[in-house]
């Protein structure tokens, strides 16, 4: 089924706060192999200069697809969730991630269309404080195949 | 030792990595991520939909490659933007051995605001498993 372009450009109201903790950043970072201390010592990450241990660049994603998730929850979105692949993704970082954060994130749909027979629909997430200061950008194109 | 501005030209490469990635991976970043999608740990629903085995989740390979980039500049925080295209999934056979991603970059431009753009070739079995991966990196 078809994506209605008029789609692009819609957004949906905030996430809940999501706190972020030391020990889910250090989980994070002991699942993709890093052993870098400014992950898991708040020591050596204060001696870096930041506030506490920061994320890898890539822990955006255990917040910001659950929130992408409200898009295919959109009833006017008919994307097949069985069919849906991540086709590409980009983060743009105002700062790290840190320990202490309280991150709200908000979903735009920023493109939506159909090539060959395939739904192809990107979402942006933008995450801040609570507070509202910026942090970072998650954008996923979701493909969901044709039937074809 | 972190890496600095005048470390770098374009053409420096980055050290050429590779990671095992193993079914018991590929579980820890489930949990970890909250990716729980059985294709990635899940022999009979991943070929129920087609894929010849178990895949790594595409966001799991991101993060190697993007693993090859922070251990380069020894600072995770100097990445400030970073995009992939999912070309192959990383098949994972379920044997102690599993799958191998192999990471090459170097630095394709040094930008006028001050990134360093970093273009990274990310392979698995010889096969190209990324496509336009980028990172800019903020070097001091």
């Amino acid at each position: 089924m078809a994506l209605d372009r008029e789609l692009v450009g819609r957004s949906y109201p905030p996430s809940a706060v999501y706190e972020v903790g030391r020990a889910k950043i250090a989980e994070f970072a002991r699942a993709i192999g890093s052993d870098d201390p400014l992950h898991r010592d708040t020591e050596a990450a204060r001696a870096a200069g930041h506030p506490d241990v920061i994320a890898p660049p890539t822990f955006a994603i255990a917040l910001t697809l659950e929130a992408a998730m409200v898009v295919l929850d959109d009833p006017d979105v008919a994307l097949d969730y069985s069919r849906v692949v991540h086709g590409e993704q980009r983060f743009t970082h105002h700062r790290p991630i840190r320990a202490g954060d309280r991150l709200v994130a908000t979903t735009t749909i920023e493109a939506a269309r159909t090539v060959a027979g395939n739904d192809l629909l990107t979402a942006r997430v933008d995450v801040a404080t609570e507070d509202g200061e910026p942090v970072c950008a998650s954008t996923s194109m979701l493909v969901a195949r044709g039937e074809a | 030792m972190t890496l600095r501005l005048a470390d770098v030209q374009v053409g420096t490469e980055l050290p050429e990595r590779t990671f095992p990635v193993t079914r018991a991976d590929l579980v820890r970043y489930a949990g970890a991520s909250g990716d729980f999608n059985p294709i990635h740990w899940n022999q009979r629903v991943a070929t129920s939909v087609g894929l010849p085995d178990v895949i790594a989740h595409g966001m799991f390979t991101m993060a190697l490659a993007g693993r090859a980039v922070s251990d380069w500049t020894g600072d995770p925080g100097a990445l400030v933007e970073y995009n992939v295209r999912f070309g192959r999934p990383v098949v994972v056979p379920d044997d102690d051995a599993g799958a191998e991603v192999t990471v090459r970059g170097k630095v394709g431009a040094l930008l006028e605001d001050g990134g360093v753009r970093v273009d990274l070739t990310v392979t698995a079995g010889g096969e190209k498993v990324l496509s336009l991966a980028r990172a800019i990196v903020r070097l001091a």
